[in-house]
């Protein structure tokens, strides 16, 4: 085993989507490292350069102590999960399973050995005799992770391996995977473009935008302290509320400032974002997640200075919760940022609509027991704590004296 | 099919038409039918003609034809065939015309599967250019070469070992015409049918630790398998049916198809000859037909991507 470093890596071959830009980014022996991103952001690419299926322009590529731009794939001990499984059509699950092996020349009792033991942690034991294409999505993905498993490699790379599965399946082997990779304690790259996933596997993720790291961190402090507005939106779902709003002092208080909607800053949200201060009298860009918003009559310990108001257009009951969509006179913050994750989830005609239109729509995920009905005007309880704030220029979190965490911290 | 079954499922009673309805179906068929059988009928008969000619006992052949063995079945002898397999030349000629449609077959099958995986999937300078001359080759008409080669072959006779494997009337020498003149078709061929194999399984295989060679030999090969099989069914019929080539560059050297020729005679003097080596000679190349059709089926790729 073994980590995986990439130096100022550069992708040009791949021009337009997908190439990587001085990647430098450093990853543990045993770590799972989620690489995100929208589509066409380089995140298979770095996988690929990995895997040693893409050049690499410029910079340095270790796994482990060795340099590896020039090795071939062959040759780089790595063990890799397609999108597409890329079975091989004619050979059995076994041989499948067993083709790496037998290309390593190892004895047949421990070629055997090996696959059965990977057949029953992956539950293929019934399938060994099979063809790929006597099987399930869900059995074709677990051959080819078995076809990795047995390899016993340096390194697993896996490139949106669930992404071809349904959706209750997929909740089920991200959390196999998850506890697979525990076991067995190999350094894994993992690709995904689904944030829930790259929350919920990863030790650390490294979020990507136009080939360049935006910030690489545990998902925690992803969610809490996002470096910049597009890491901000992209983590979380559904996605973070972005409003334009202004910083006034009131009685040596902060309030943001947003059409008609005031909101009160505490302490402890001054605290811990000291250089909000220098944003005074300054246009900046607030985010407010929609799990920190609450039906106003079902939180009680929210001050007074801390509401919204806002127009109820739609109200989506999930059982658990209910997600309110709301209009206020607010106006929606529409950066290249915000467009392009729009355009990622297939709605950048939505983000043109938030910029025509006067009164930003808000989602809010209130409790069950909420009343509230579409028409209704209602009271938003907002929780400062968890308020985001970005330079309305840069995009960039404001947070401590210099305003942003930088990318690898 | 797969769709079939639920739909038969739904409805299992309705869905048999009623009987009227299908005798009027039939009916309204039946022309169309009548004339493809009929045209079939047509087509085979020179070769049922032949086939039962050459059953016909030799003393029949006078005055009798092959018509007339359906009212005398008994008439009916294999004596030609006997005849026909113990004459040293048209045996020799047989041997002869399977060494080279074997060879014909094998070597610019297998040079132009190598070539289009290259072509496909190998990146090496000037690929696109090499491949537009393969396909430009595809226009040159074979017998546009025959006096060239002719004179190519002869000259090679002067020297030594070469002249005596690929020289004027070799087996070689026609064995590697007819690989140069299969090579641009197959390689244009394989090459679009390897293009469509799906990229992830030979990266897969690259990181499994296949070389190259092993990937083409254990994965491209046997995906390869029906495009290989058609194009070999093809090209072995090509060379196994083949007179021209054989006759420019062959005097000792005759396939089946030359000593048959060379042994016509005015107003079938030797029929009883011709007759059995022919259909020899065609039964053959309709039984490696049969043998390799069932790689017609495709779907083969079904089951590895997603």
């Amino acid at each position: 085993m073994a980590g995986v470093t990439f130096e100022h890596v550069t992708n040009i071959s791949a021009a337009g989507t997908g190439a990587v830009d001085d990647m430098d980014l450093e990853i543990e022996d045993g770590e799972f490292m989620v690489l995100v991103g929208p589509s066409g952001c380089g995140k298979s690419t770095a996988l690929r350069m990995v895997a040693g299926l893409e050049d690499i322009s410029e910079g340095v590529l270790r796994i482990g102590e060795r340099v590896v731009n020039h090795v071939p794939p062959r040759d780089r001990d790595i063990a890799m999960v397609f999108q597409s499984y890329a079975l091989y059509p004619h050979l059995s699950v076994y041989d499948n399973i067993a083709f790496g092996l037998k290309l390593k020349k190892l004895p047949k009792a421990e070629i055997d050995k090996r696959v059965q033991d990977a057949a029953r942690v992956l539950g293929l034991e019934g399938y060994l005799d099979r063809k790929p294409r006597a099987l399930s999505g869900g059995q074709r993905q677990r051959v080819a992770m078995g076809r990795a498993i047995v390899r016993e490699p340096q390194a697993y790379l896996m490139d949106e391996p669930l992404s071809n599965l349904d959706a209750k399946l997929r909740v089920q082997m991200r959390a196999e995977i998850a506890r697979l990779q525990d076991d067995l304690g190999v350094t894994t790259i993992y690709v995904t473009h689904d944030q829930v996933e790259a929350m919920t596997m990863g030790d650390r993720v490294a979020v990507m935008r136009k080939g360049e790291l935006q910030q690489v961190a545990q998902p925690q402090e992803l969610y809490d302290r996002p470096v910049n507005l597009f890491v901000g939106g992209f983590i979380g779902s559904p996605a973070m509320n972005v409003l334009e709003a202004t910083l006034e002092s009131e009685d040596g208080r902060l309030v943001a400032v947003a059409g008609s909607q005031r909101i009160e800053l505490g302490d402890e949200t001054l605290g811990a974002r000291p250089a909000l201060r220098a944003f005074e009298g300054r246009p900046v860009i607030l985010g407010i997640r929609p799990e920190d918003l609450e039906d106003a009559s079902l939180a009680s310990e929210v001050g007074e200075g801390a509401h919204m108001r806002g127009k109820v257009l739609l109200r989506e009951a999930l059982g658990a919760e209910i997600m309110v969509h709301f209009t206020t006179d607010a106006t929606a913050a529409v950066t290249d940022e915000v467009r392009e994750l729009a355009r990622d989830a297939g709605a950048e005609e939505l983000a043109d609509k938030a910029e025509r239109e006067e009164g930003a729509t808000l989602v809010g995920r209130f409790g069950a027991r909420s009343r509230v009905r579409e028409g209704d005007t209602m009271d938003v309880a907002v929780d400062t704590r968890a308020l985001h704030f970005f330079d309305a220029e840069t995009g960039l979190g404001i947070y401590d004296g210099d305003g942003a965490k930088g990318a690898g911290s | 099919m797969a769709t079939a079954q639920p739909a038969a499922l739904e409805r299992p009673v309705t869905r048999r038409d009623p009987l009227a309805a299908r005798i009027l179906r039939a009916v309204g068929k039946a022309p169309v039918h009548l004339v493809l059988v009929f045209v079939g009928i047509l087509w085979l008969v020179p070769t049922l003609g032949l086939l039962l000619t050459s059953l016909l006992a030799p003393e029949d052949f006078q005055d009798r034809g092959w018509w007339q063995l359906f009212s005398e079945p008994a008439r009916l002898t294999f004596e030609n065939y006997d005849a026909v397999l113990t004459n040293e030349t048209i045996t020799s000629s047989l041997w002869t015309t399977a060494v080279i449609a074997v060879g014909g077959t094998i070597i610019p099958i297998f040079v132009a599967a190598l070539a289009g995986y290259a072509f496909a999937w190998l990146d090496f300078p000037g690929r696109d250019w090499l491949f537009i001359l393969v396909i430009a080759l595809l226009v040159v008409p074979l017998q546009m070469a025959l006096i060239p080669m002719f004179e190519f072959y002869n000259s090679l006779g002067d020297i030594p070992l070469l002249g005596s494997l690929a020289g004027f009337d070799t087996v070689g020498s026609l064995i590697l015409f007819h690989t140069a003149f299969g090579l641009p078709f197959a390689i244009f061929l394989l090459r679009n049918f390897f293009i469509g194999i799906p990229k992830d399984i030979l990266e897969s295989a690259r990181i499994d630790g296949a070389s190259e060679m092993r990937i083409f030999l254990r994965l491209i090969l046997p995906l390869g398998l029906p495009a290989i099989a058609s194009l070999a069914i093809f090209q072995f019929l090509w060379t196994w049916n083949d007179l021209l080539v054989a006759l420019t560059f062959g005097r000792e050297t005759q396939p089946i198809t030359v000593a048959i020729f060379s042994q016509l005679r005015a107003f079938g003097a030797n029929i009883e000859l011709i007759a059995p080596a022919t259909f020899v000679s065609l039964a053959i190349p309709l039984v490696v037909f049969f043998a390799f059709q069932r790689y017609f089926v495709q779907g083969l790729l079904a089951g590895s991507v997603k």
